[in-house]
Parts: structure tokens; C-alpha cells; sequence
């Protein structure tokens, strides 16, 4: 597949921890495509963010590996970037980053328009980075034209009013505690389109807000995301969110991603025991919440083979002994399952149930 | 508005604070056993002239009517005489402040500028084997004690190297009196070897004094950097690729120092109080010195004067200190 913009294959990070080493991401395969919205499913500690951090190359440092795989971005492997150039070029420039938490992703001593500043001065897209090298002295990080300042503060004030900040110019004087979450991440998502990127990483970008912030914020990136083209990687354990905002859907359990489909193909033709689980433990009228039997397997011994498989009604010796490859079973839909469920009384069962409103 | 609101309040808790210090020291000096005026009137003395002599110094009242006389004197600018110069106790004070602010403000200056960057280093590096000589070094910065380091210093780089001098503030008879602070004058009358030679003195005073103050402030610098680091809002800075050093050292180190410009406020306490010590060894005529020779002789009005003039300058200093909070904080605000 070439068109992909984002192509990870094979990934797989272990963490140390007190208790032994974490096999947080296990040979994971995943794929964006140029301007796609692509949700990133799962459940707590599935390996979502550690995903994405990896991606960005700023896991922890101190207790994260990665153990092998490719990050295939555009037509270089991420992993085999030097740092330095994965610094100035990458990060913050083709891909851009949404925080989870817009409380404390902002720097509480600096001033809103003075960090935008910063964010401009090295990654606006009008920047000349050809003749900053490694050597280049301090002063040169500083360097900041009062020309292309001109044109950055323009665009900066165009996108805060794109994404519907009233007041542009009175909140680039505040301090990060003087607005509040809502606004903090419609700034967040201004940040991220500033420089004008192929890829825009959202780290569940709404856990942190109200919940009736949280759709208009949906809508606003989506529309924002699609009116440039840019593709967004957008992490969350909300299914609901997901049908809201994604052209494409990867669900993960435990370190594995499971299954990939479009939006409707999702929701319409769930195919791994997983899905299917996971979809029949949403929340509907009248009726109590089914939970999935079982425990979240522990990382540092996790199941072998399918990770699913103790907990999968489905389940056989095959599965406990190798993971299955991934399979195409529709356009667009891939499995990776030996008994992939795909027969349309169980699909039109599911789909019967009304669905609670995202 | 909240630093009008941080200076009334200050302001307002001033008397009480002072006033209790007062009472306490004033107390203190008082109850311990020794009778200044018996040495004062000297070996022939009859125990009638002692009587007579404490009668006309008013020491034969009762405490807390003594007490209360000196408050009000004070109150009234009033700091008396020494016993034993007669000679007005804000005069001493007043010749020796400089000295003593020189010698602290000096060794705060040292400590911060070394001492911060040491933490941020440090932490940035953490355990490897630079970290670890800073912390070997932090902690004996901590434990040492100053007499015994002062001692050493001299031994070996004064009467071994012979590279400073040994003791005093300056070889002659130092510049021209206008501020006091020896630097600074001997600047304003462009006095350069007046300059070399004060500033030779306070090398090894100041290395004793700015040891302990710089461990404290590398500890507290690099414990707020790891704390930082650790922030969501690094982690964003980082995976927008801003540059390595530019989150260092302006984005990290600004929320690092909040707590360490607490910490140089309780400092510049703690080298008052370590300057008793050095003054001493080193032989140099400021407060602490003054305090030492006042508290061996019980010279009562120059204890009082000394802990007055320590007292005011410490809740001065913090009252500096919150302000320059407020600025580096904007949340203080």
C-alpha cells in the first residue's frame, strides 16, 4: 500500500516497570491514509497513547524500548530518523500533536500568545529551516523576523477565530489558568493546524472536557482536519466519539489491534468476538450493562497467541498457540482472527438494538 | 492589586513580629546568668558602686519594666549605648550593616548563579556521573560546618598558598566611605587596587558562606526541574519538537525556580546566621562579629540592636522574595 501516509508494521514497545518488563505494544499493524480520520479504539492501558507517543518518538525515556517494527511516515521509517532531524522537521511540523488533557498541557507561567509565538517562530510553515544546522549558536534559535512574525501572527489570530475563539487577540494576553477547558483545547486544536501538518495527533482530546463541550469540539476538528486535507490519528476508549468524527476505525485489546474498518462498516459489520463484545456492552435503554466476562489480561505475561483468546467464546488451541495474520474479508475491513464472525443474522441482530446517542 | 494587598499585609504584621522578637531576645539575654555591670565597674569595685552603677543604668528595675522602656525608647529610634563603648549601638550598627550586607549579598549572588544551573544540569542528567558528584557535593555542602571549612580554607589557600588573604576586608584602609559596600565604593572613586584587594577578601568568607546556600539551592533547582519534566506540559513541548534547549532552559527553569526563589529567601537567613560564624574566623567587621563580642560580654542593648536590625532585614528580604513570586508565578497574581 502506498498510499499511506502513517504505515506502522510490526511495532512493539515494552516498558519496565516494579514487577518486570510490560509488553505494552505487541507487532502492531496500523495505517493511515492521506486526509483520513482514523479512530484508535480501545480500553484503558490497551496501548492507545503508548501508540501514539511512540509515533511522535516521546515515549518516557527512562522505562519505554522499542523492541522492533517500522513507523513508515510518508517515505522515511520514523525510527531510523536521528533524533535531531525528527525534532525540527517531523515533530511539530508534518506531524502536530492534541494533548489529552488541555489543563496542564499548556505552560502555566508563560502567556498564551508568547508559547503560540514560540510554536511560530519554529514551526510556522513560512520558516526557512535550510542553514540551521546542528551547529548553529544559541541566537539563531531566537531568530525571528519581524516579516514572517507579521504573516505568523495573522494566520495565528485567522485560526483562533477559525476555531471559534471569541476575542483572539485578549486571550493571546492571558495566562493558560485564566481561560477555561473548553477554550484551552480549541487552542490546542489551532496549535495543531498552525503549521500546517500531514498528521495531527489527538490523544483522546476530549476525555478531559464536559461532555457537552466535547461534540462540538469533535465537529470542529473533524471539519477543520477535512476542510486542509490533514489526517488525524485520533485515540479514545469512546466508541461513541468514534462514530461521530472517524472516516475509519482500529479497535486494540491488550497491546494487539484487533480489527480495522470504516465507520459504518464498524458499527454494521463487527467481525471479531471483541468487537462484537465490545459493541453489545454499550449502554442501552431499559436494559443493564453487559460487561465482557473476564479480566484485562496483565502485560508483563500476557496470553499467548491471540490475546483475546481467554476471554473469546470462539476460541480453539490455534488461537492460544499464534496469532492470527491480518485478514481482508470486505473492502476496506480487516480481521486478525481465525473465526471472524461474519454471518449478517448475528451482524442484523446487532444493529436491531438501538444504539444509545453518541 | 494582590502586591498591594502582600505589601498591607506585611506591613501589618511587622509590629507583631518584630515585638515578639523582642520579647523573646530581650528575655533571653536577660535570664542567663552573668552580671555585665560587676565587669563593667571593674576588679576594685565596691559592692555599693555595683549597686550605684546598676541603678544608673536602670538595671536594677524589674524585667518587664526594663522591658518596656526599651520598646518605647525604640519605638522612638532609640537604640541606647553600649555598655561598655558608651557609644550609641546605631552607630556600630550602622558602620557594620554594610559589611554584612556585602558578605551575604555576595555569597547569595554565588550560590545562585552557580548553584542553578548545577541543578537544572544535574537534574537534565540525572544519575549519571555528574549527577552523582553534585549530590556528593550537595550533601557535604549541607553537613559540613562552616567553622571547620572556614579553618581549612585558610590553612590551605591562605597560609599554604598564600593566594588570599588570611583574614579582614581589606589590606589598607579600604576606598572612600559611601555606600560601605567596599566594591561598590572603591567602583565609584575608580579605585582599582582597592577593588583586587577587597575582592581577594571576600573570596574565602564568601566560599564558606555560599557552600551550604548553593547546596540548598542546587537540591531545590534540580528537584523542580525533574518535577517539570515530568509535566504534561513538557510532554506537549516535546511532541511539537520545540528545541531541546529552549525547554530547558526557559520553559522548565522558569517553573523550577518558584520554588527555589522561596528557598534563596530562607537562605539569605540562614547566612546571616552563618555569618556569626565567619565573621569570626575570618576576623571581619561586620554584624555577626558585633553579635558574638555583644553576646560573650551580655552588651544587652547591642544584642537587641543586632537581633532588631537581622529581624527587619529578614522579613524585608521575604517580602522581596514574594514579590519576585508573583512576577515568575502568574497564578500568584
Amino acid at each position: 500500500m502506498t498510499t499511506d501516509l502513517l504505515n506502522v508494521s510490526d511495532l512493539r514497545v515494552s516498558f519496565a516497570t516494579d514487577t518486570g518488563v510490560a509488553r505494552v505494544l505487541d507487532k502492531v499493524n496500523f495505517s493511515i491514509r492521506r486526509g483520513e480520520i482514523v479512530g484508535l479504539v480501545g480500553e484503558s492501558g490497551c496501548g492507545k497513547t503508548t501508540l501514539a507517543r511512540a509515533i511522535l518518538g516521546v515515549l518516557p525515556v527512562n522505562s519505554a524500548r522499542i523492541d522492533g517494527g517500522r513507523i513508515q511516515f510518508q517515505s522515511e521509517n520514523l525510527l531510523e530518523m536521528p533524533s535531531e532531524r525528527l525534532s525540527k522537521e517531523v515533530r511539530g511540523r508534518t506531524i502536530t500533536f492534541i494533548p489529552q488533557d488541555p489543563f496542564s498541557s499548556f505552560n502555566p507561567v508563560f502567556t498564551i500568545g508568547s508559547q503560540i509565538t514560540d510554536l511560530m517562530r519554529w514551526k510556522s510553515p513560512l520558516r526557512n529551516t535550510q542553514g540551521l544546522t546542528r551547529g548553529s549558536p544559541w541566537w539563531s534559535l531566537r531568530r525571528y523576523e519581524k516579516q514572517r512574525f507579521k504573516a505568523d501572527r495573522a494566520r495565528v489570530l485567522e485560526l483562533l477565530r477559525a476555531v471559534q475563539l471569541p476575542d483572539p487577540e485578549a486571550i493571546l494576553r492571558k495566562y493558560p489558568h485564566e481561560i477555561s477547558g473548553g477554550q484551552r483545547q480549541r487552542l490546542m486544536i489551532a496549535q495543531a493546524l498552525l503549521p500546517e501538518p500531514q498528521l495531527i495527533i489527538a490523544d483522546e482530546p476530549t476525555t478531559a472536557l464536559d461532555v457537552t463541550i466535547q461534540a462540538q469540539i469533535l465537529k470542529l476538528l473533524r471539519q477543520l482536519a477535512h476542510d486542509r486535507d490533514i489526517a488525524v490519528l485520533f485515540t479514545t476508549h469512546d466508541l461513541g466519539t468514534t462514530y461521530e468524527i472517524c472516516d475509519r476505525i482500529t479497535v486494540m485489546y491488550a497491546g494487539q489491534e484487533m480489527e480495522s474498518a470504516t465507520a459504518s462498516d464498524f458499527f454494521n459489520r463487527p467481525s471479531h468476538p471483541y468487537t462484537q463484545k465490545l459493541l453489545e456492552s454499550l449502554p442501552r435503554d431499559k436494559e443493564r450493562i453487559q460487561g465482557i466476562p473476564g479480566d484485562i489480561p496483565t502485560l508483563i505475561s500476557p496470553p499467548t497467541g491471540c490475546r483475546f483468546h481467554p476471554r473469546c467464546d470462539r476460541a480453539d488451541k490455534t488461537c492460544a498457540d499464534t496469532r492470527p495474520a491480518a485478514k481482508s474479508i470486505w473492502t476496506n475491513h480487516t480481521v486478525r482472527c481465525y473465526h471472524p464472525n461474519t454471518d449478517p443474522e448475528v451482524h442484523r441482530e446487532l444493529i436491531n438494538q438501538p444504539y444509545p446517542d453518541p | 492589586m494582590r502586591l498591594l494587598v502582600l505589601i498591607i499585609n506585611r506591613l501589618l504584621w511587622f509590629f507583631p513580629t518584630i515585638l515578639g522578637l523582642m520579647v523573646i531576645t530581650f528575655t533571653i539575654s536577660h535570664v542567663i546568668p552573668a552580671d555585665p555591670v560587676a565587669f563593667v565597674a571593674g576588679d576594685n569595685a565596691t559592692n555599693e558602686q555595683i549597686e550605684a552603677l546598676r541603678a544608673q543604668l536602670g538595671l536594677d528595675r524589674p524585667m518587664h519594666v526594663q522591658l518596656f522602656h526599651y520598646i518605647l525608647n525604640l519605638a522612638r529610634g532609640d537604640f541606647g549605648v553600649s555598655l561598655y563603648t558608651l557609644r550609641p549601638i546605631s552607630e556600630d550598627l550602622a558602620s557594620r550593616l554594610p559589611a554584612t550586607m556585602e558578605l551575604t549579598i555576595v555569597s547569595v549572588l554565588v550560590s545562585t548563579l552557580i548553584g542553578v544551573p548545577l541543578g537544572v544540569i544535574s537534574a537534565i542528567r540525572r544519575n549519571s556521573f555528574l549527577d552523582h558528584v553534585v549530590r556528593v557535593f550537595t550533601v557535604s555542602g549541607l553537613a559540613i560546618a562552616s567553622f571547620w571549612f572556614a579553618i581549612l580554607l585558610q590553612l590551605f589557600f591562605a597560609m599554604e598558598l598564600d593566594w588570599t588573604p588570611l583574614q579582614g576586608r581589606t589590606s589598607g584602609w579600604g576606598p572612600e566611605h559611601v555606600t560601605g559596600f567596599f566594591l561598590v565604593d572603591s567602583l565609584l572613586s575608580w579605585d582599582l587596587s582597592e577593588l583586587r584587594a577587597a575582592a581577594l577578601h571576600l573570596i574565602l568568607p564568601v566560599t564558606t558562606l555560599a557552600f551550604p546556600a548553593m547546596a540548598t539551592i542546587v537540591r531545590f533547582t534540580r528537584a523542580g526541574v525533574l518535577n517539570a519534566m515530568n509535566s504534561n506540559y513538557v510532554l506537549y513541548e516535546e511532541a511539537m519538537g520545540f528545541p531541546k534547549r529552549v525547554i530547558i532552559w526557559k520553559y522548565i527553569l522558569r517553573n523550577a525556580l518558584i520554588g527555589t526563589v522561596t528557598q534563596i529567601g530562607l537562605i539569605f537567613g540562614i547566612l546571616i546566621a552563618g555569618a556569626v560564624v565567619v565573621e569570626a574566623v575570618f576576623d571581619w567587621p561586620g554584624l555577626g562579629y558585633y553579635a558574638v563580642q555583644s553576646i560573650i560580654q551580655s552588651d544587652y542593648n547591642a544584642i537587641m540592636g543586632f537581633t532588631f536590625v537581622t529581624g527587619v532585614l529578614f522579613i524585608i528580604v521575604n517580602l522581596l522574595v514574594d514579590i519576585a513570586q508573583i512576577f515568575i508565578d502568574p497564578r500568584e497574581a
